[in-house]
């Protein structure tokens, strides 16, 4: 049977563009059909800009890559449309456990929060993200929207132009432009777009080599994360379990630096490595192999001109903590919006700006967070190692040093502190909401909060009054009333009020907080939503 | 806030500076280290305060104080 990462799902076909005289024109094109690319185009045609977005591939991610997809990610797949088949398809699970050389140090349950729709993780192949994507695209087509998916386009050449960008396009027909408002490139890691314009990507090279071999198994094991440091079969270095849907194990040895690539990706290598750690009589089948090695860094700046970088191309860390689709779909979160607003003429060329501002503080609190990780999991000098060991001693017998011990933070979203988009805050209000911060989920009497936001400027008022809808230089807003009469549970009190009698948020397309008062006032409000819009500082 | 104590504390100074050798007798190099490790967690996690921790660990630097940054 042939894997869906083997089957061509946006074969090439010619387009009318190759045949035109001129260069055609697009508003957007999307580099890239990755997830971040396939993310940040439903998320313009969902708001009616026209996208074409080509790949010089035609199929999803080759072998699983990413596994774990956090809360805030399927929150913005709620958004976008496509978050229940996610959810329904992965892997949920709460427990990990850290081993040091033979032993079981301890075990930790992630208690996520109860209040929030979605769970803390689930673990899903990357290969079926973006097919859920891909079938979000279709159905997107299929209602009329302007979202065009072009399979074996390949970017050869990209020139940025006074008003567009140019880019030649190589095919199995051979070579055609296109001309495009605005590009987004979100052509991955080592992006020729990047290369192409001669853009800077420094940041720290990690001497560390990864296999990943994900294997098909029926395992007894439960569905936990098993962290293994310095383990018998695998001396010296660390390694991981976690289980994905349809009985595919990751299993991830560390490999030290110096190493024969090839050597170690022998099947009969690999299986060595595998009945070493799970048993001479284990059972599997091998689906996908890999090693990988990587850097933490980014770009300078996230735009330039015209041309827009997002997920991997723009930043990329180390896989402990699984930041990195999580944090490109929080890229493509905060331009969407932003970007339909410029195209409108509604808001000024620099909002992009703060796509800069807010997103590289993201990466950089990505960076600083997977660069500990690592610096934990390889011991970079003989006193680290003292210490690292020590933690682990400890933690076997104390609490006290369980917290240090890191195999990877996991991803949690940012709040852009300091954003030049923030307004006012409100004193006695939850810090966990404050302005910049993304919404925080809570049960409503019929439903969830966050399904009831997104794709627009939203007054949420509670325990107050707030006008139905609004209209701001051009820009709605739309009004809902909520109450703590129908909050059983206090989620809203707890997540929103705080001290507060009562409060209204100001809450952006991407469900960030804005702004936030005790009352509704109109002055305040067209202040706050001209502010978020970069129209006034 | 408080402030890292750098004035003497410990009742019977000999008797804990004895102890504090006497573990160490019978330990190798490697094993001395790990235990100092070990030793630097358990008290740094005892006093909690991030501000005091910062300070010990600028006090034990033995940086005069315009060295610092
Ligand atoms: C082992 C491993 C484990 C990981 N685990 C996790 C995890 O658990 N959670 C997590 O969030 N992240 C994880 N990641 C990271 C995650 O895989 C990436 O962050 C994610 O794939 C980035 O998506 P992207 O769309 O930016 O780029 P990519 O997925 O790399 O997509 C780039 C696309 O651009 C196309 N392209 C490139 N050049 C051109 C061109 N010239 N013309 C046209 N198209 C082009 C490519 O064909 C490709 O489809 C992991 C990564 C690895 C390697």
């Amino acid at each position: 049977m042939s894997k869906i990462f083997e089957t061509p799902l946006y074969p090439y076909t010619r387009s009318t563009d190759q045949d035109a005289a001129e260069p055609a024109q697009h508003p957007v094109i999307v580099v890239g059909a990755g997830p971040i690319g396939l993310a940040a185009a439903i998320d313009l045609a969902m708001q009616d800009v026209a996208v074409v977005v080509v790949d010089d591939n035609d199929k999803v991610s080759w072998g699983s890559r990413a596994i774990c997809f956090a809360k805030r990610p399927l929150e913005i797949l709620d958004r976008l449309g496509c978050g229940d088949p996610m959810v329904d398809k992965g892997v949920m699970w709460n427990l990990g456990k850290v081993y040091f050389d033979e032993r079981q140090v301890f075990g930790f349950n992630l208690l996520p929060e109860d209040g929030h729709k979605r769970p803390a993780f689930i673990n899903l192949q990357q290969y079926y993200f973006e097919q859920y994507l891909i079938d979000r695209v279709r159905q997107l087509q299929a209602e009329g929207k302007p979202i065009e998916l072009r399979g074996g386009n390949k970017v050869l050449e990209v020139a940025q132009k006074e008003d567009c960008v140019d880019l030649t396009i190589g095919t199995p027909d051979g070579p055609y432009r296109l001309h495009a408002d605005w590009l987004i490139a979100c052509d991955g890691a080592a992006s020729p777009i990047r290369n192409m314009m001669g853009l800077d990507f420094v940041g720290r090279v990690f001497e560390d080599n990864f296999l990943i071999a994900d294997v098909i198994m029926d395992a007894e094991f439960p569905t936990e994360r098993w962290f293994w440091f310095d383990p018998p079969f695998n001396r010296g270095q660390s390694a991981l379990l976690h289980k994905q849907p349809d009985n595919v194990w990751r299993i991830d040895f560390q490999l030290g630096w110096d190493i024969d690539r090839d050597e170690e990706l022998k099947a009969e290598n690999i299986d060595r490595r595998l009945k070493a750690m799970l048993g001479e009589d284990i059972k599997y089948e091998l689906e996908w192999s890999s090693i990988y090695t990587f850097q933490c860094r980014r770009m300078d700046r996230f735009h330039e001109g015209r041309v827009i970088f997002a997920g991997d191309a723009a930043h990329q860390v180390s896989p402990f903590g699984a930041r990195g689709a999580n944090s490109g779909l929080q890229d493509t979160d905060n331009l969407g919006w932003k970007l339909k607003l410029i195209l409108d003429g509604k808001a000024p060329e620099s909002l992009l700006d703060s796509y800069d501002v807010e997103r590289i503080h993201g990466a950089d609190e990505n960076i600083l967070n997977s660069s500990r990780s690592t610096d934990f999991i390889t011991p970079k000098s003989e006193i680290s190692r003292i210490f690292r060991d020590a933690v682990l001693d400890l933690s076997e017998r104390y609490e006290a040093t369980r917290p240090m011990v890191n195999s990877g933070r996991l991803s949690v979203p940012c709040t852009y502190d300091g954003s030049p988009l923030n307004g006012p805050d409100c004193d006695g209000m939850p810090e966990r909401t404050r302005p910049g911060s993304p919404m925080v989920d809570a049960p409503l009497p019929n439903g969830w909060l966050l399904d009831r936001l997104g794709s627009g400027f939203y007054l949420v008022a509670i325990d107050t009054d707030v006008p139905e809808t609004l209209e701001i230089d051009g820009v709605g807003i739309t009004g809902l009333r909520l109450s703590t009469d129908g909050d059983a549970d206090g989620y809203l009190h707890q997540r929103y009020l705080g001290e507060a009698k009562s409060a209204v948020y100001l809450v952006r397309p991407d469900q960030h907080v804005a702004a936030r008062w005790i009352s509704y006032d109109e002055a305040e409000t067209a202040g706050a939503l001209r502010k978020a819009i970069g129209r006034s500082r | 806030m408080t402030e890292l104590n750098t004035t003497a504390n410990i009742a019977g100074p000999d008797e804990f500076y004895a102890e504090l050798l006497a573990v160490h007798e019978d330990l190798s190099k490697a094993e001395s280290d790990a235990f100092n490790a070990r030793l630097i967690l358990l008290l740094a996690n005892h006093i909690g305060d991030r501000a005091v921790l910062s300070q010990a660990l600028r006090a034990a630097s033995l940086k005069k104080r315009d060295e610092e940054n």
